[in-house]
């Protein structure tokens, strides 16, 4: 059904609790060998579009496939290839970290101890050392040292900066950039943070109220968007080419967001770059959701 | 051997500021042929940024013939660049020095300079009212 470059790839993939839809109709794929950020406000659906992948919840409807497999159904064939962070970096408080890399070790056939305890030791870190007693940067880093001495071929992040101070941030995000220059593992990591992410990611999904609204690379997405102004009104001749994203009015001026389709003519309308940061918040600006999902395959 | 640094401010795409940083070394004479450039692995490492960025970065430099990769051991500053002879060099600040003198004498400032330099440097038959 997918191509064989899709790391993951959703299809109609939807989860309920109750009456609500906490992601509805998602369909995407993201290609093997890439770093996606996974993007959308608190409440978006990130977190359970990750789950659904690793296979730690239940779809409602739809499907999810990673490297062409159910993490459910075929989960022996999925999970040792998945290394999954969860949000805050949860560690057995009361275990030291060289009792959490023994726990790894037991639970992973493909555990890789030297790269393990190498890591622990640039890190500064002491294997007698509570995981408890650690700061946020170092669970962290012990975290993601659990997750990549699984040596995984997609490794999944929920969340892995918000709680970190800038420096934590910027050495947990060199780990993660080394370990996919020397083996090439795709990674899927979430945030409401985008600043940081621009100069690690180079494909992005941005998720609002449980809809996939914008999927694709970076520099194509980038290169795809334009902010036009001009004078106020007629923006049906802009509309009939270009998608408008968002658009606004003050009594002179017309502002309009739009994804666009080859050039502007109109000598009316000034053109302007924007910048991934400018066009996630367009997209989250659209509340409502009104917005149709993206039914494209993402290209690699 | 250089080090990278990003300005993230400047609007100019990654794997861009990096093939810039690499030009001007070469033209400082930081870098001389047969030189080294950081493995990807050293740039992610200090600069966090996605390992494609780098490889972008270097397949251009490679392209327009300033770098050479080599298998299995990195990507080196072309052996057969041709450098800019120091004698020649030397002649030529020192006449700009003269130059510059004697703008400040005339009244211009650095920024005034500049534009002039690069109004002038223009290959002719470009439009200079761009």
């Amino acid at each position: 059904m997918n191509g064989s470059t899709a790391a993951v790839f959703a299809d109609g993939l939807g989860k309920r609790y109750g009456s609500r839809w906490a992601l509805r109709d998602c369909t995407l794929e993201i290609p093997a060998g890439t770093v996606t950020a996974l993007v959308g406000p608190n409440g978006a659906g990130k977190t359970t579009l990750l789950h659904l992948a690793v296979g730690l919840s239940r779809a409602s409807a739809g499907e999810v496939e990673v490297f062409g497999h159910s993490p459910r159904a075929d989960a022996a064939l999925v999970l040792p290839r998945v290394g999954f962070v969860a949000q805050e970096h949860p560690l057995y408080r009361g275990l030291t970290i060289g009792e959490t890399l023994t726990l790894g070790r037991r639970l992973n056939p493909s555990w890789d101890d030297a790269v393990a305890r190498e890591r622990i030791e640039g890190l500064g870190l002491s294997l007698r050392q509570k995981t408890g007693k650690l700061s946020g940067g170092e669970q962290a880093q012990v975290a993601l040292t659990l997750a990549l001495a699984k040596r995984p071929e997609l490794l999944v992040l929920d969340e892995p900066i918000a709680s970190l101070d800038p420096l934590a941030r910027r050495e947990f995000l060199q780990t993660v950039m080394q370990a996919v220059a020397e083996t090439g593992m795709t990674v899927i990591l979430s945030s409401h943070i985008v600043a940081d992410l621009e100069r690690v990611c180079d494909h992005l999904v941005i998720l609002a109220t449980g809809r996939v609204q914008l999927a694709g690379s970076i520099d194509e997405i980038v290169a795809g968007h334009r902010l036009l102004t001009g004078p106020r009104g007629d923006s049906a001749a802009v509309a009939r080419v270009h998608e408008v994203i968002r658009e606004s009015h003050t009594d002179r001026q017309t502002t309009l967001f739009v994804r666009a389709n080859g050039h502007v003519y109109d000598s009316r309308w000034q053109l302007h770059e924007v910048d991934l940061e400018e066009i996630v918040l367009a997209y989250l600006g659209q509340r409502n959701g009104s917005h149709a999902p993206q039914r494209e395959a993402v290209a690699p | 051997m250089i080090e990278f640094y990003l300005d993230t401010r400047s609007g100019v795409p990654t794997y861009l500021q990096l093939v810039q940083q690499v030009k001007q070394a070469v033209r400082l004479g930081i870098l001389l042929p047969g030189d080294q450039l950081p493995t990807v692995k050293e740039v992610v490492g200090t600069l966090a940024i996605n390992p494609n960025t780098v490889l972008k970065a270097y397949r251009e430099l490679d392209h327009e013939g300033l770098v050479e990769g080599r298998r299995g051991q990195g990507t080196f500053v072309s052996s057969d660049l041709p450098s800019l002879p120091p004698d020649e060099v030397k002649g030529l600040r020192s006449a700009l020095q003269r130059w510059i003198e004697r703008a400040r004498a005339a009244g211009l400032d650095d920024d005034n300079m500049a534009a002039l330099f690069a109004d002038t440097v223009r290959p002719p038959g470009s439009s200079r009212a761009a």
